[in-house]
């Protein structure tokens, strides 16, 4: 019995604005307003909108057997809230149907899961509460930013309460495994991880309206054919992509939609089914332990960090930026929290690529990777001065030890936290015999 | 082939220009080139073609005996040439002033009777063009097309001319009638015409009105730097010890090269900045107002202006500056920052250079977007990472475009010219 699990990503970056070095110190607002507006409005009009729509029809109209799970960063929340809310009702919409599950993921979709195990955590808290108030779900599977997975990252994920993650079945991990089945952390083991079917997913999100594919033009019987012929033991097919491959990557005129929707009804012909991830975690067992000692993730040839972290510029870049994480930590200033969301999100580091690559050209307001790279460092020049100036005494020696105090003492928190919580079970289990001792005892006397 | 200038004397660019295609081309064992040139110094290196000075070409009879003629000719021509080409003298020139060898002098250079000495080359190229065999004609820039329009017609050979500027690049659209004509009538000659860039051919084909189907972009090349250049390059001193950054501009201070463009966009940085000094080296017509330019916006104090500099000094300047940076308003090509990559220098250029079209190393800007160039020249002089790549990704870049296969492109084109014949 085969089971698709079928992913969205719902991601837009907040664009930085045209930001000169002479601006550094006078001007703390990066953004383009304008751009953000354009493209939002753009992309929910062109993609969000009609594919929700898909979505929600198809939940209703095939009630309990589709299902699906959508992962969507705080950015392009906040983006959604200001611009385009009616793409938040949707998704709620979809979520009340009740075949869509939601995963956790970072709130900035950044790289702090590459460089600092602090700030990751916190930004996927972050996230977990914002889903909490809008949604009111708290996800029990996770994504990372672009798939980008490692054991390392694996094991934070872990100790976060998450029990399965999402990412690429890359070619140079998997070698002869197939991406078919579900396997687990080698680090952490009960972490279960969902590997990409990445022909399958880009047969949809990058070939589908290709006129030069062989495959040209797909059909939904076609698709689930290929599905239904794969051996029998393969049990999940993953295919995770974008929401805005239905819309922006393949045009509505290319009819992808009609092609989404006709998949249920064939694959209820051919006995196949639907299932959200936390479904396949728990259901289906691991058939073995995978290693991952460097990150992998869903794009380019490659299917590692080189599109964000290829050159020196962009690990020049990450590096700056992380540098102040810490003090970003410790401060509260809401203005400094809300730029580092927005300053970390891989598309800033993406726009510095100088990989000759055949997707993801696109550079945004940018002529080239060094003026990209110009742009960000200027930015992250003021965003650094100001982080620097709430601390103006002290250096990154004096700084260490506090933060592990802070760290000790977060830490001491939570182990005092899971003792009351052990404390008050044993005391309302007490509670709870004495009330039927009472009780027995006081029986016989009536 | 005719040319004007050839290295180790040279004014501009057209001199390198010439000598990376003869020496590109002249690696094809089947190829043999004979170059006319205006005068010749001897120094010249002609291990790989064969060069006539035009200033000893004779175009009247003088009767002068043979260890005359050699003591004069010195190792500039061989003397049996100049009896050969004697023998070819075709109308009576005996009005025009000619010397003891009844020869015209040429100053080589770009005298004020730069019209005068034209057509005198193209006199002397018709006694060449008689004795001379060949195939092919090759003329470079306007001032020799007069004389390639005359050698094909004498011979009935096909015309190739290489355009390495137009006069609308020189003058920004304020073109000089008399050159105009000069270079319409070559195009108009021409079988084909081989353009240093894509921009150049744009121009051709708008305002010269050519046909688009025998207008072909050439892109210059470079050639390896020497090894007394590569040694003095490889003395600088690495970035980040460098607590003073320079950034330099070089070439003629002219209207065509932006010069103004440099000196707002230094006065953005100098505002800004305490580490970084600005240096405006060569020579023009607009230097003296650019160093006044340079005072009334009051940064003369970080704004250096060292004057021409030839041979090993631009290597020299090469080595100290940490950016270069040519903002030329219109560039037909522009082999200097190409020059600057080699010798490990991150180069700014404007996006009008056609250089720009074969590189992808460097960064590009609007000639006018000062504020863009301002930001560059910072980023460069504060990001170590941007200028450590740019800087090693930049050489190996420039490593790979040669003049060997500027040449076997050229080839195809004379291949084809004389098939079609």
């Amino acid at each position: 019995m085969k089971t698709i699990c079928l992913y969205f990503e719902i991601h837009q970056n907040i664009h930085l604005k045209r930001y000169r070095f002479f601006d550094i110190g006078t001007d703390h607002y990066y953004y383009d307003d304008y751009e953000n507006e354009r493209s939002i409005n753009e992309t929910a009009e062109r993609s969000y909108i009609p594919a929700l729509k898909t979505l929600i029809e198809m939940a209703q109209e095939n009630k309990g057997f589709f299902k699906c799970a959508i992962s969507i960063s705080g950015c392009s929340i906040e983006l959604l809230e200001i611009h385009a809310p009616q793409v938040l009702d949707l998704i709620q919409e979809l979520n009340k149907t009740g075949c869509l599950e939601f995963l956790g993921e970072t709130y900035s979709h950044g790289l702090s899961s590459l460089i600092n195990e602090s700030c990751f955590k916190d930004d996927v808290k972050h996230l977990c509460n914002k889903l909490k108030n809008i949604f009111g779900v708290s996800p029990s599977i996770f994504r990372n930013s672009c798939l980008i997975y490692s054991d390392k990252i694996g094991k934070m994920v872990s100790e976060m309460g998450f029990k399965g993650m999402l990412t690429e079945g890359a070619k140079h991990i998997l070698g002869w495994k197939s991406p078919h089945f579900v396997y687990n952390s080698a680090e952490t083991p009960r972490l279960k991880l969902l590997l990409r079917d990445n022909t399958l997913s880009e047969d949809i999100g990058f070939r589908f309206n290709d006129s030069s594919w062989s495959e040209y033009p797909l059909f939904a019987d076609t698709y689930m054919d290929w599905i239904e012929k794969m051996p029998e033991e393969d049990q999940v097919i993953n295919l995770f992509m974008e929401l805005c491959a239905l819309g922006i990557f393949q045009p509505l005129s290319s009819n992808i939609l009609d092609f989404m929707k006709a998949l249920p009804e064939q694959a209820k012909k051919r006995g196949i089914t639907f299932s959200t991830p936390s479904e396949i975690c728990g259901k289906i067992k691991s058939s073995g332990a995978l290693s991952i000692p460097d990150p992998i993730s869903w794009v380019d040839e490659e299917r590692d960090i080189s599109s964000w972290l290829g050159n020196v510029m962009q690990k020049e870049a990450f590096e700056k930026l992380y540098s102040v994480a810490d003090r970003v930590k410790i401060c509260n200033n809401h203005k400094i929290m809300q730029d580092w969301d927005y300053l970390q999100a891989t598309n800033n580091f993406r726009f510095m690529n100088t990989k000759p690559s055949s997707i993801g050209a696109y550079r945004g307001i940018y002529d080239s990777p060094y003026d990209a790279f110009t742009n960000y460092m200027n930015i992250i020049g003021d965003f650094i001065t100001r982080v620097n100036n709430l601390y103006p005494d002290m250096d990154n020696e004096e700084l260490s030890p506090l933060m592990t105090t802070i760290k000790n003492q977060e830490e001491e928190l939570a182990r005092k936290d899971s003792e009351i919580e052990k404390l008050r079970k044993t005391l309302e289990h007490l509670s709870n015999k004495n009330i039927n001792r009472k009780n027995r005892k006081s029986k016989p006397k009536t | 082939m005719f040319g004007w200038e050839f290295p180790p004397h040279i004014l501009g660019g057209l001199g390198t220009a010439s000598y990376g295609i003869t020496k590109g081309l002249a690696t094809q064992p089947d190829m043999e080139i004979t170059l006319c040139l205006p005068k010749l110094h001897g120094d010249e290196d002609q291990s790989f073609l064969k060069i006539i000075p035009l200033n000893l070409v004779p175009i009247v009879w003088q009767n002068v005996d043979w260890n005359y003629v050699s003591g004069r000719l010195g190792n500039c021509m061989d003397t049996q040439l100049y009896y050969d080409l004697r023998n070819h003298i075709y109308a009576d020139f005996r009005y025009r002033l000619t010397n003891d060898l009844g020869c015209i002098q040429f100053s080589g250079e770009y005298p004020d009777n730069l019209f005068e000495e034209i057509n005198n080359y193209a006199i002397v190229v018709g006694v060449v063009a008689r004795q001379q065999q060949f195939d092919i004609i090759h003329a470079h820039d306007w001032l020799t097309y007069p004389a390639g329009i005359y050698a094909k017609q004498l011979s009935g050979k096909p015309l190739v001319i290489h355009v390495h500027a137009t006069d609308f690049d020189r003058s920004r659209g304020k073109v000089n009638p008399t050159v105009y004509g000069i270079e319409k009538d070559g195009m108009d000659h021409a079988d084909c015409i081989l353009c240093v860039s894509e921009l150049t051919r744009q121009t051709v084909i708008n305002h010269y009105y050519q046909d688009p189907q025998k207008c072909f972009a050439m892109h210059n090349a470079v050639y390896p730097l020497e090894e007394e250049k590569r040694k003095i390059v490889e003395m600088r001193k690495p970035f980040k010890d460098k607590k003073e950054k320079i950034v330099t501009f070089l070439g003629r201070i002219t209207m065509q090269k932006g010069p103004e463009f440099f000196i707002e966009a230094a006065k953005m940085v100098i505002e800004r900045t305490r580490n970084i000094r600005f240096c405006m080296a060569g020579n023009g017509d607009m230097m003296n107002s650019m160093i006044e330019l340079a005072a009334t916006k009051g940064i003369s104090d970080r704004v250096h202006f060292p004057g021409f500099m030839k041979g090993n000094q631009v290597f020299e300047a090469y080595r100290d500056s940490d950016v270069y940076v040519m903002p030329s308003v219109s560039e037909p090509f522009g082999i200097s920052p190409l020059e600057a990559m080699q010798s490990g220098v991150p180069s700014i250029i404007s996006k009008q250079s056609g250089c720009g079209e074969i590189l992808t190393n460097c960064i590009k800007t609007d000639y006018w977007d000062v504020n863009a160039m301002a930001d560059a020249i910072y980023s460069l002089c504060t990001y170590e990472a941007l200028h450590d790549y740019l800087q090693d990704e930049g050489k190996k870049e420039v490593n790979q475009i040669t003049w060997e296969k500027v040449g076997k492109r050229i080839r195809k084109h004379y291949d084809r010219l004389i098939q079609n014949k």
